[in-house]
């Protein structure tokens, strides 16, 4: 543990945060006030904080009831005092739960279990009344808004009544309202099925389950084996299914319309799931393109909230730091450096003048704590620029080469592979639990002696980091064993002193690539860790797994730091990135969404849905403002973060993309898939064509080109060989890895 | 979850209640109807839920295919007792039982003590390393795609271009190099498992090859007549690989000939070439005359036969050398010898047969070609040669190489009547060809008997044809006895000595005087031992009774070779003295070795037997 690089954290008591983020009562921000490190206890416990406002209020009287009910007077005594809400005041909320007028803004919507106190949807001009029961967490409360019998027989009727509707509507209409098929399916079929009537349930999926858009089949596979209510109870996606809402993005015309048709025909049931279930965002101004909607439909609880998508987010790059950088035959010029506070030893040069003003866009530069630079750190960022000065400008006309690591006789399967930064390490991690390391330079790969021959070596002597190492364990690999579970996931730390692995076991585990021994095994998710990826500054990392969280951790604490809960499907973050700038963290689901977290104080500030299928990859542009994420369906999507907004298409892969990466200076996208190729995509081109004037359109929602041919610079094969792992080397040398495949 | 059976319905397998209440019972619990109907529809959905968890196990480690493993990972992390003993990566057959509905897994014993005292034991697997290649230089790079498809069948239709992958998969393997066949020649079983995949192409009757035809047939030439690199090995069997190709390059051509017009042209040509070319090694020759054999008599007439005096001395020049050295080259020479032998014999009788056919034919008012086509269809297993037509090969055909053939040498060609070939052949072969005629047993058991007379007749066999009864079970010398009737016949249908053998004469008296004073000694020394004074007998026959057809010497001389039949015969007459006991095995069994000798990998198929009477025992 003593390795663990734990730079002093720099106490900071000026956090600029944002007043809407700060003002979301179902975070943590007791990190925020009194230290400036980042809380090292998870976020999920009881909320602290917050400005009382409406919504938050009817939180708090959620909390209380909760507590209340499990007789726990003295938390309801403790926090009803602090949040200063008197006792009439909670009866009369919780007694007509009415919503505050204003509407979630803040995006609180699923971040954490109590977002799940769903707060009414009053974004809508009509504020709809709320169940009493909808205030409840519970599960068995959740289940029972299905409860209210209708005559089973007549949900065809009223289905097809509906359906008849919206066939009949004017074309530019039809395209919206076609939405509601899906959720009003669902949701009448688990209603069917929650009531018993297993026949009807049938015979209703029978009729109705050909008209669902073909990006659903997934779902409805899952949902036609389910026809008993004992099933519903174990069944965590259809549980997620109720208990969030499926988010609409319906044009004001197209709603109003919805609505006259139900209220003429007194289309109760259908109102009701509308209500309960559905959460329809409504806007102004022209109805979108049937292309429009099915580019951003499909996943497993509808679009993004456009307001959540409106949270500022942080994406410019931090300011590079000023390094002295020797000038030798090289022209060093200062490069875009990610900045960390300026040491005190660094040297005002004369290129110090020339590093970039400060981004706009960039968070503040200790708005998260970050470890400081150590001297061997900075070699590196010497090396680093020294390197990038060889840099191949890439472009249409120049590809990069492109170099294929195959890994022969995997018969145990390669599930993960991980470059270091410097391209000098290459990791494996694979299913018969062991984590392989290469030194793919001609530098071996050595342990440091035994703690008796450490003691017999000259410590004065300059040469001592290489007199420490042991000669004798020279190899050109090392196998590290640990894991219980086939390892999904490798990442190195940027100094190349650790690597991370992620396991089926459950574990996280932390090895020094100094001993090639295991340092740490975090411990935290009950299920199999799907991915984990250090920070690009190292010492922060974070996981995500199978229980449908992704956890923040640092290098030296045993329990996380923050816990990233929201995601759907019963699989969260096959892919964790950290944002460039170490303040945010994307995952990527099998709920098919893409969610973007903020590290500082846990909360989810994007939302991003268009694929259709489970996420497998996810790239950061390396100016931090895009994101590329790919997906089973053999697409790329690419994704503004800034405006939140959806920006590009890539079609091609025919197979699930298992690897995705910017060139350095971010103008060519590698995509890496099953299917046994590399594909080069012109993300420059990709990322100006978008016109920005279509951000500022309240609607929110762009016409995509369907330009994939345009964009695609090379389609490149491998021999049988799956690429499981791209890498651009610092000179953009793009490597990619994968095992080769026999059959 | 053995006894579990598969039922599509809507889109998922479900476990009928009848197998519920089947395990229940093998658990001793007695199940109500409903029970189990609930039980039945509960297990469903379980396996179901179970499944689909299992998926996500099977996408993070990246691989296509569900494994068992992953099913029991979605199985313990639902808290359920996994499921034990189907790690095995290899599909299990799950097989149905015939009586009664019963599904398994098959599950072969395994012996334990054999595979413990195994002597291949196998390796470990080899180690997980990282290679690196730099596979695109500036995106440019190799852009043929790698993997893929080669350029020639890109143009294939989508359907084709799976059948195409499939059948590669099927045959390749993981051997992307066997697309050449040049680059596979040192292999003969990837060469044979290549010649089977060209036979499974040309047997598919849902496929058409259209121009794809004149591939094929290079390939299979190739492995006809090049001298392949695995020939060097004298231990290597590429004479069958020859004998395979020459026959499937017969189906193809008789199957799909009429798909490329000139084939037959082409073909013949080539043959041709190789056979006049005496630099080739002496397989390449081996090659070309079963190739022309397995074409047809005709090609064997037109082809060989004008060429076969100028070989003949070539030929005639390595099996007389008896040097150490020259040893293995001498084999492949009695190789090349009995194959022309059987050329052309069986030229010789399809010709006789034919003219009889045609006799009979124009008397019974039956075309000869369906009769003989009928009379010759073989039934052998696997690849059963083309029926052979007596007459021209296709009319199209033969019609295009009479006009399209300009300059070439069969244009001239003008038949030769029977008895004139027969005598001209006789005077290469001598005995032996008289040998084969009278104890070669019918082909197939076709030619009827009617046509069989007339032929006989013709040449006067038809005395010994009841002592060829009785005496073909008599040890091989006795074999010569019966040509002496006919030896007696045949120079009274041959007034001249064949013209071409004018132009050789002296040289082959030259030889076979010299020869024959080797081999005859030889004889001589061996025959006490081995033979039986009726045998003795049979050689002052067969040599006198040619007083002028050429040196009574050299038939004799050839005769005595054929007392061992070709290799046989060379190898004891060069190397080993015969032994004692050769005499007291039955002769049937010697015979039977006989071919054993000569190929020494493979034993010999029986389609093989029953067309190329080469590899028939006397």
């Amino acid at each position: 543990m003593a390795a663990v690089q734990d730079g002093q954290m720099e106490l900071d008591a000026e956090k600029e945060t944002k007043p809407e983020i700060l003002s979301d009562g179902t975070s943590n921000l007791s990190g925020n006030t009194a230290s400036g490190t980042l809380s090292s206890s998870p976020l999920t416990a009881a909320p602290a904080g917050g400005a009382p406002k409406m919504e938050d209020q009817q939180t708090l009287i959620a909390v209380l009831q909760f507590l209340k009910r499990n007789k726990l007077t003295d938390s309801v005594e403790i926090l009803r005092r602090e949040a200063g809400l008197g006792e009439d005041q909670e009866d009369s909320q919780a007694t007509d739960g009415s919503g505050g007028g204003k509407g979630d803004v803040d995006g609180g919507d699923a971040n954490s279990l109590l977002s799940r106190v769903s707060i009414t949807s009053a974004a809508a001009p009509q504020s709809m009344p709320v169940k009493r029961a909808d205030d409840q967490p519970d599960v068995s409360v959740v289940l029972s808004a299905y409860s209210q019998q209708g005559d089973p027989s007549l949900y065809q009727v009223y289905y097809s009544g509906l359906k008849n509707f919206i066939e009949s509507v004017l074309d530019c209409h039809r395209a919206e309202l076609s939405q509601l098929f899906y959720p009003l399916f669902v949701h009448m079929y688990l209603e069917l099925v929650y009531n018993n009537h297993e026949n009807e349930a049938k015979a209703f999926f029978e009729k109705f389950s050909g008209d669902q858009e073909c990006y659903y089949q997934d779902d409805l596979r899952v949902l036609c084996g389910l026809t008993k209510k004992e099933h519903l109870k174990g069944n965590e996606v259809l549980l997620d299914f109720r208990t969030s809402r499926f988010v609409l993005r319906i044009s004001r015309d197209s709603y109003q319309l919805l609505k006259r048709h139900l209220q003429e025909r007194h289309n109760n049931q259908i109102w009701n799931i509308i209500q309960e279930h559905l959460y329809i965002d409504i806007f102004d101004g022209m109805p979108r393109s049937k292309s429009q909607i099915d580019s951003m439909s499909g996943s497993l609880a509808g679009e993004g909230r456009r307001e959540l998508n409106k949270a500022k987010v942080f994406h410019g790059l931090l300011k590079e730091p000023e390094i002295e950088v020797p000038l030798d035959d090289e022209d060093d010029e200062a490069e875009n450096e990610e900045g960390k506070p300026k040491k005190k030893k660094t040297k005002k040069d004369s290129l110090g003048s020339k590093s970039k003003k400060q981004d706009p866009n960039a968070p503040q530069q200790n708005r998260i704590p970050l470890p400081e630079l150590k001297d061997s750190d900075k070699l590196d960022k010497i090396m680093y620029m020294k390197e990038s000065t060889k840099r191949i400008r890439l472009g249409p006309e120049n590809l990069p080469s492109i170099c294929f690591y195959t890994l022969l006789n995997a018969y145990q399967g390669l599930t993960a592979v991980d470059f270091t930064d410097d391209s000098s390490l290459l990791a494996g991690g694979f299913a018969d639990s062991t984590v392989r390391v290469w030194s793919v330079t001609p530098k071996k790969l050595r342990k440091v002696k035994s703690a008796a021959d450490l003691n017999m070596i000259d410590k004065e002597s300059d040469d001592v980091l290489e007199r420490i190492m042991d000669e004798k364990t020279a190899s050109e690999s090392k196998i590290l064993y640990g894991h219980s579970g086939p390892v999904y996931g490798v990442s190195f730390s940027p100094d190349r002193n650790y690597l991370l692995s992620s396991s089926e076991d459950g574990t996280v585990r932390l090895w020094s690539l100094l001993t090639f021994t295991c340092l740490v095994g975090y411990k935290g998710h009950n299920y199999p860790v799907w991915d984990t990826q250090f920070s690009p500054f190292g010492y922060y990392f974070v996981s995500g797994g199978h229980d449908r969280v992704a956890r923040l951790w640092a290098t030296d604490h045993y329990q996380p730091l923050r816990i990233f809960a929201g995601h759907l499907a019963d699989v969260t973050c096959t892919c964790t990135r950290f944002h460039p700038n170490s303040n945010y963290v994307a995952t990527g689901s099998t709920d098919r969404t893409i969610r973007l977290w903020d590290v500082l104080n846990g909360n989810c500030v994007r939302i991003f849905t268009g694929h259709k299928g489970p996420i497998h990859s996810l790239a950061f542009s390396p100016n931090g403002k895009f994101l590329a994420s790919g997906s089973t369906d053999g697409r790329v999507l690419l994704w503004d973060i800034g405006h939140g907004l959806m920006i590009g298409e890539l079609k091609g892969h025919t197979d699930t993309i298992y690897s995705l990466k910017f060139s350095r200076d971010g103008e060519i996208l590698a995509s890496g898939s099953m299917d046994n190729t590399v594909r080069l995509w012109n993300s420059m081109k990709a990322f100006d064509e978008v016109e920005t004037d279509d951000f500022t359109a309240t609607t929110g929602h762009i016409h995509l080109p369907d330009n994939s041919q345009e964009l695609l610079l090379g389609t490149y094969h491998s021999k049988s060989t799956p690429v499981t792992h791209l890498h651009f080397t610092r000179r953009n040398l793009l490597l990619a890895a994968g095992a080769y495949n026999s059959q | 979850h053995q006894s579990s059976t598969g039922r599509e319905e809507r889109r998922f397998a479900e476990v009928p209640r009848e197998s519920i209440k089947l395990m229940a019972e093998s658990t001793g619990v007695e199940l109500s109807e409903e029970v189990a109907a609930l039980l039945a529809e509960d297990v469903c959905y379980r396996l179901r839920e179970a499944t689909q968890n299992s998926s996500q196990f099977m996408r993070h480690a990246k691989r296509r295919k569900l494994s068992v493993e992953d099913f029991n990972r979605a199985l313990r992390w639902s808290n359920t007792e996994t499921v034990c003993g189907y790690g095995a990566q290899d599909a299990l057959p799950f097989r149905p039982l015939k009586e009664g509905e019963l599904f398994f897994v098959e599950d072969r014993e395994i012996n334990l003590v054999e595979l413990a005292l195994a002597t291949n034991i196998p390796k470990g697997c080899a180690e997980t390393m990282v290679r690196v290649h730099v596979s695109y230089l500036d995106g440019k790079g190799n852009l043929e795609p790698q993997g893929t498809v080669p350029t020639a069948v890109q143009s294939l239709s989508e359907d084709l271009l799976k059948y195409y992958q499939q059948i590669t998969r099927a045959i390749l393997g993981e051997d992307p190099h066997l697309m050449k066949v040049k680059s596979v020649s040192h292999d003969l079983d990837q060469l044979n498992r290549l010649l089977h995949m060209v036979k499974s192409l040309v047997q598919n009757p849902y496929l058409y090859l259209g121009s794809y035809v004149r591939s094929l047939v290079s390939s299979v030439m190739y492995c006809i007549l090049e001298p392949l690199a695995a020939s060097i090995n004298p231990l290597n069997d590429h004479w069958t690989l020859r004998d395979y190709a020459a026959l499937l390059l017969s189906h193809i051509f008789w199957t799909h000939g009429d798909l490329v017009s000139g084939l037959y042209h082409q073909i013949l040509l080539s043959l041709q070439k190789v056979l006049s070319d005496p630099v080739r090694p002496l397989c390449s020759h081996y090659g070309a005359v079963v190739g022309l054999h397995a074409l047809g008599w005709k090609a064997v007439e037109r082809v060989l036969y004008p060429h076969l005096p100028a070989y003949w001395a070539n030929l005639q020049a390595v099996l007389d050398d008896y040097s150490v050295s020259n040893a293995q080259v001498k084999a492949d020479g009695h190789k090349v010898y009995g194959a022309i032998l059987v050329a052309v014999e069986r030229c010789l009788k399809m010709k006789a047969l034919s003219l009889t056919l045609a006799a009979e034919g124009s008397s019974a008012g039956l075309p000869g070609t369906t009769t003989g086509a009928v009379g010759f269809r073989e039934n052998s297993p696997g690849l059963s040669p083309p029926p052979e037509p007596l007459s021209e090969p296709p009319l199209g055909i033969a019609s295009h190489l009479q006009a399209g053939g300009a300059g070439c040498q069969w244009e001239e060609w003008t038949p030769v009547s029977l008895p004139a070939m027969y005598c001209e052949l006789y005077s290469f072969f001598g005995d032996s060809l008289a040998v084969r005629f009278s104890t070669d047993p019918p082909l197939g058991g076709a030619p009827p008997p009617g046509p069989c007379q007339p032929l006989e007749g013709r040449k006067e066999p038809a005395s010994s044809a009841p002592n060829l009864e009785n005496t073909r079970k008599m040890p091989q010398l006795t074999a010569s006895m019966n040509i002496s009737p006919r030896q007696d016949g045949s120079p009274r249908m041959e007034p001249q000595p064949p013209s071409l053998a004018a132009t050789v004469p002296g040289r082959s008296l030259s030889r076979s005087s010299s020869s024959s004073s080797v081999s005859r000694s030889r004889s001589s020394s061996s025959r006490p031992g081995r033979s039986t004074s009726q045998s003795r007998d049979i050689f002052p026959k067969s040599r006198f009774p040619l007083p002028q057809a050429g040196p009574p010497a050299f038939s004799f001389i050839i005769g005595g070779r054929q007392m061992g039949r070709r290799c046989q015969g060379r190898r004891f007459q060069t190397s080993f003295t015969p032994t004692p006991p050769l005499t007291t095995l039955p002769p049937r069994a010697y015979a039977h070795k006989l071919p054993v000798i000569g190929r020494v990998s493979k034993p010999v198929r029986r389609w093989t037997c029953s067309h190329y009477s080469l590899h028939l025992p006397l």
